[in-house]
C-alpha cells in the first residue's frame, strides 16, 4: 500500500472517514487537554508541597462543593457533545444512499466471497468505482467475522443468520486493506484482503472483462424455477404459499397476530426456517432449505424476489401479505 | 513514637503456628491473604509468560515465533489468567482480605471458613483451567464467543469453561464475606463515613462481584452444555442466537473492569492521603462515585457491541450510559490530585506508584470516551486501539494501585520493610516500561491493525517492535519487586506499628498484627484520615 514506513495516521479515502477524523481529533484535544491538566497538576503540587520536614503540618482541608460541582458538569458537558456527535456520524454509517450500489459479502472461514450487483464474483478483493454509495449487506456462512476497511472507518459484523448492513462511499483511488476483525479461528489474520477504488471509466473496463457473469437477480430467477418456488408462490395466487410479488419491504401479518417487515432478513429465515414465522392464513407446510442453498443462493434468491414488481390488479384481499390467495397454505 | 529501632512483636499472626497444617487449615484472614498472594503471584507470572511470548512472536510482521494455532492459544490464555485468576482476585483476595478486618476494627472476616473456602475453590478452579490449558488448549479468547467457542474450536472449551464456572464461586463468597463483614462487624464508633474508601471500594466491589458473576456461571453453563449436547442457544444452524450469548457475556464482563480497577481506586485513596499527610479531598464524592460506576457499570455492556448490527437507537442508549461512568471516575482524578494541594506530599515508593496510577488510569479512562462515542468505536472497536486502552485501566489502573497498595502496607503484612531505593527504581522502570509498550497500541489501533493477529502488514511493525521492547523493560520492572520483596520478608528493617504514619485502625495494631488483630477492640471517635491530630499526636514523626 502506498503510504511511509512508518505510517502514523490510516489513508482517509471514504466521505464517512473524514467525519469520523474531524471527530476523532476533538477527543484527542480533549484527552490532551485533561491528561496535561491532571499531569501538570500532579506535578506541580508533588513539587511545590513535596515534605520538606518531617514536621510538615499539611493545611486542613475536607473538600469543596463548589469545586466539585465544576469538575462534575464541565465534563458532563463535554460528554454530552461526544455523545450527540458520536451519534451523528454512526446515524449517517447507517444511512446508506438510496442509489448505492449493492455488494453482497460472506465470511467464510477464512476468506471473503464478494459479489457485485452486475454478477461478478470477488473472493478476498472488491473492486469499487470512487465517488458512488457502496452498501454491503454483510453475512457469514460459519462463525462471526467482522467486515474491516480502516481507510474507510468502516467495520461491520458478519453474523451467521443475520444481514447487517454498511455502506462508504471511496474518495480517492488506490489500494486499501481489507481485515477481518473479529476473532475467527486459526487463520483469522490472514482473513485480509483489498479493495481497489477505480476511476469509473476502470471499473466499467473491470467489468466488461471476462465473460459477462449471471447477475445475483438471474440466479436467483433460475433458482427461483429449479427449487420449485413458484409450484407454490404461484404468480396466480393460488398457491399454497404467499404471493411473492411486491411484498419486498412491506409489512406481513404473521398467524400469531403479530407483524413483520417483508425484510431480507425475514426472507432468509423463511426459506431456512419456515415454520418460524408463518405468513397468516397459510399452514405451515413448506420444507426448510436449510443445507441445500448456500448464503450466496439466498441473497440471490432474495435479489430476485426483491425484483418482482406488484400484480397490477390486485386479488381479492386477503388476511396475509398484498395478493394473499383464497386457499391456504405456507409462505 | 519513639526514635528508638522497632521491634518484631514477640507472638504475631505469621509466627503463631508452624508447619503446612497451620496454612492449608488456617482460618485467620490475614493467612488466608498470604496464600491468595502467593497463588496469585503466580498467576501473574504465568500471564506474564504467556504476554512475552505473544510480544516476542510480533516482533515480525511474519509472526516466525510460533504458528497460528499456538499464538491464538497464547493469548487466550494470557487473557483467561491474567483476568479470571490474576487481576479479579488480586487487590480483594489479597489486600481486602487482610485490611477490611484490621480497617474495621474486628477480629477476622464474618465467615472465616467459607474466607478459606473460597480459597480452595479458587485453587479448583484455576487447576482446572490450567489442565485445560495445557491438554488441548484453549483458542477462544478469554470472550468465548458463540457460536467460534461452542461449534468450532477444537481445543478443550468445556474444561476451560468449568474451571471459570468454579472460580466464579470464589468470588462471589470473597465478595459476600465482605459485604456482612462491613455492614456487621465495624468497631464501635466507625460510622459508615468514618470508613477507610479503601472499604467503600471494597463494598462497592463486592456488590458487583455477587450480581454479576452468577450470570457468567450461566453463561460459560451454557456454552459447555451446547457444545456437548448440541443445545441450540447461540449456534444460528440450531435456531440460536449468537448476539445472545455476547449480551449475556458483557453483562458481567463489563461490570467485572469495574471488579478490577475498583479496589485499585481504593488503595490509591489511602496512598495519597497517607503520603500527603492529609485528609482526601471529597471523601464522600470518592466514596459516592464508587457506587455509581457499580451501579452504572451494569448498564453499559453493549458498548462492546456497536458492530454486531445492534439497533441504532439502542446504539444510542448505551452510548448515553457509557458516557456517564465517565464522570465518576473523572470525580475520583480530580479529587485526587486536590488532596495534594497544601499538602505535605512524599515521594515514597507508594506515592510513585499513585502518581503513576493517576496519570495511567487519566490516559485510560479519556481513551474510554473513544469507546462510548459511537462514530469513533465503530473504527477501533477490536482493533489495538482497544488492546491498548484496557491495558492502561487494567496495567496501569489496577496493577499500579495494586503493587502501591503491596508497598504501603507491607511493613504491616511482612513486619518488615522493602528497600527503599529498589522500590523506586522498579516503579519508574514500570511507569516508562508500561507506557512504551502500550502507547503505540493506540497508533497501530486508529491505524486499522485488528487485535488477535498472529501476522501483520509490514507498515506496523516498527510500532510493534517498540511495544515489544517496553513490554520486555516491563517485565524486568515486574521481576524486581518480587525479588525484594522476598529477601525483605527476612532481611528487611523492622518496621514499627506505624511507620509511614498513617490513619487508620490498621496502623494502631502491631506489625505484623496478632492473630486476632487488635489485643482488645478498638474504639473510633474521631472522623476518617484525621491526619491533624495524628501529626499533633506524634511529637516526634519518623522519615
Amino acid at each position: 500500500m502506498d503510504s511511509p514506513a512508518v505510517p502514523l495516521f490510516p489513508p482517509q479515502a471514504s466521505t464517512i472517514a473524514a467525519e469520523v477524523d474531524a471527530l476523532y481529533f476533538f477527543l484527542v484535544a480533549v484527552t490532551v487537554f485533561f491528561s496535561v491538566l491532571i499531569a501538570a497538576g500532579v506535578v506541580y503540587f508533588a513539587i511545590r508541597f513535596r515534605r520538606r520536614s518531617p514536621h510538615d503540618r499539611p493545611a486542613e482541608i475536607h473538600g469543596s462543593l463548589a469545586l466539585e460541582l465544576v469538575w462534575t458538569f464541565i465534563p458532563l458537558g463535554i460528554v454530552v457533545v461526544m455523545f450527540g456527535w458520536g451519534a451523528r456520524v454512526f446515524f449517517h454509517m447507517n444511512r446508506p444512499p438510496d442509489d448505492a450500489m449493492s455488494v453482497s459479502v460472506v465470511g467464510k472461514r477464512w476468506m471473503w466471497k464478494l459479489q457485485h450487483p452486475t454478477g461478478q464474483r470477488e473472493i478476498n478483493e472488491l473492486h469499487v468505482p470512487v465517488g458512488r454509495p457502496v452498501k454491503l449487506t454483510i453475512t457469514s456462512e460459519d462463525t462471526i467475522h467482522s467486515f474491516f476497511i480502516p481507510a474507510f472507518r468502516i467495520k461491520k459484523d458478519a453474523v451467521p443468520g443475520r444481514y447487517n448492513f454498511a455502506w462508504f462511499e471511496a474518495t480517492k483511488t488506490g489500494t486499501y486493506h481489507i481485515f477481518c476483525a473479529e476473532y475467527c479461528g486459526t487463520e483469522h489474520a490472514t482473513m485480509i484482503g483489498r479493495v481497489v477504488v477505480m476511476e469509473p471509466d476502470d471499473y466499467q473496463t473491470w467489468l466488461g472483462g471476462g465473460p459477462p457473469p449471471e447477475t445475483p437477480v438471474k440466479v436467483g430467477e433460475r433458482l427461483f424455477v429449479e427449487l420449485n418456488c413458484a409450484t407454490c408462490h404461484r404468480i396466480d395466487s393460488l398457491g399454497r404459499g404467499p404471493l411473492l410479488h411486491g411484498i419486498f419491504g412491506k409489512p406481513v401479518q404473521l398467524a400469531t397476530g403479530e407483524t413483520v417487515v417483508a425484510d431480507a432478513a425475514y426472507m432468509r429465515e423463511s426459506i431456512l426456517n419456515p415454520a418460524a414465522k408463518v405468513a397468516a392464513g397459510y399452514q405451515p407446510v413448506m420444507p426448510t432449505y436449510q443445507g441445500q442453498v448456500s448464503e450466496e443462493m439466498v441473497i440471490s434468491l432474495i435479489a430476485y424476489i426483491q425484483t418482482l414488481p406488484a400484480p397490477v390488479v390486485p386479488p381479492a384481499p386477503g388476511p396475509a401479505a398484498p395478493g394473499a390467495p383464497a386457499t391456504k397454505g405456507a409462505p | 513514637m519513639s526514635t528508638e529501632p522497632a521491634v518484631l512483636p514477640k507472638v504475631h499472626y505469621l509466627n503463631a503456628g508452624y508447619g503446612w497444617r497451620s496454612w492449608l487449615f488456617t482460618t485467620d484472614h490475614k493467612r488466608i491473604a498470604i496464600l491468595y498472594l502467593v497463588s496469585v503471584t503466580l498467576m501473574f507470572f504465568l500471564g506474564g509468560a504467556y504476554a512475552v511470548l505473544i510480544r516476542l512472536n510480533l516482533v515480525e510482521p511474519t509472526g516466525s515465533l510460533v504458528t497460528a494455532e499456538t499464538y491464538n492459544k497464547l493469548f487466550t490464555a494470557h487473557g483467561v489468567v491474567m483476568i479470571f485468576f490474576f487481576l479479579i482476585p488480586s487487590i480483594p483476595a489479597t489486600l481486602g482480605n487482610f485490611l477490611i478486618p484490621l480497617m474495621i476494627g474486628a477480629k477476622d472476616l464474618a465467615f472465616p471458613r467459607i474466607n478459606l473456602l473460597s480459597w480452595y475453590v479458587f485453587v479448583v478452579g484455576a487447576l482446572i483451567t490450567l489442565h485445560a490449558l495445557v491438554n488441548g488448549g484453549l483458542d477462544t479468547g478469554w470472550t468465548f464467543y458463540a457460536p467460534y467457542s461452542t461449534v468450532f474450536s477444537n481445543t478443550a472449551v468445556v474444561t476451560a469453561g468449568v474451571g471459570i464456572f468454579v472460580t466464579g464461586f470464589s468470588s462471589i463468597l470473597t465478595g459476600l464475606n465482605f459485604i456482612v463483614t462491613i455492614h456487621k462487624m465495624r468497631a464501635p464508633g466507625l460510622t459508615w463515613f468514618r470508613l477507610p474508601l479503601f472499604v467503600w471500594a471494597h463494598y462497592a466491589t463486592s456488590v458487583i462481584q455477587i450480581l454479576g458473576t452468577p450470570v457468567i456461571a450461566v453463561t460459560v453453563l451454557l456454552v459447555a452444555v451446547e457444545r456437548a449436547f448440541h443445545f441450540g442457544f447461540f449456534d444460528p444452524a440450531r435456531g440460536g442466537d449468537p448476539i445472545l450469548f455476547q449480551h449475556l457475556f458483557w453483562f458481567y464482563s463489563h461490570p467485572a473492569v469495574y471488579i478490577m480497577i475498583l479496589p485499585s481506586m481504593g488503595v490509591i485513596s489511602e496512598v495519597v492521603a497517607a503520603f500527603s499527610r492529609k485528609r482526601v479531598f471529597g471523601y464522600s464524592f470518592i466514596a459516592m462515585s464508587s457506587l455509581a460506576i457499580a451501579g452504572l457499570g451494569f448498564l453499559v455492556w453493549a458498548h462492546h457491541m456497536f458492530v454486531t448490527g445492534l439497533a441504532v437507537y439502542a446504539a444510542m442508549v448505551f452510548s448515553a450510559l457509557s458516557f456517564s461512568v465517565a464522570i465518576p471516575s473523572a470525580i475520583k482524578v480530580f479529587n485526587w490530585t486536590a488532596t495534594f494541594y497544601r499538602g505535605s506530599v512524599s515521594w515514597q515508593t507508594p506515592m510513585l506508584y499513585a502518581f503513576g496510577f493517576i496519570g495511567l488510569f487519566t490516559i485510560g479512562g479519556l481513551t474510554g470516551l473513544f469507546l462510548a462515542t459511537l462514530g469513533i468505536d465503530v473504527h477501533v472497536t477490536d482493533t489495538y486501539f482497544v488492546v491498548a486502552h484496557f491495558h492502561y485501566i487494567m496495567v496501569g489502573g489496577a496493577i499500579m494501585g495494586y503493587l502501591g497498595g503491596l508497598h504501603y502496607w507491607w511493613p504491616k503484612i511482612a513486619g518488615r520493610h522493602y528497600p527503599e531505593w529498589w522500590a523506586r527504581v522498579s516503579a519508574v522502570v514500570i511507569f516508562l516500561g508500561f507506557n512504551l509498550t502500550f502507547f503505540p497500541q493506540f497508533i497501530l489501533g486508529y491505524l486499522g491493525m485488528p487485535r488477535r493477529y498472529h501476522v501483520y502488514p509490514e507498515e506496523f511493525q516498527v510500532l510493534n517492535v517498540m511495544s515489544s521492547a517496553g513490554a520486555s523493560i516491563l517485565g524486568i520492572g515486574y521481576l524486581i519487586p518480587m525479588v525484594y520483596l522476598a529477601w525483605s520478608m527476612r532481611y528487611g528493617k523492622v518496621a514499627s506499628a506505624n511507620p509511614w504514619p498513617a490513619t487508620g485502625l490498621e496502623w494502631q495494631t502491631t506489625s505484623p498484627p496478632p492473630t486476632t488483630n487488635f489485643e482488645k477492640t478498638p474504639v473510633v471517635d474521631e472522623e476518617v484520615y484525621d491526619y491533624p491530630k495524628l501529626l499533633e499526636k506524634k511529637e516526634a514523626v519518623l522519615v
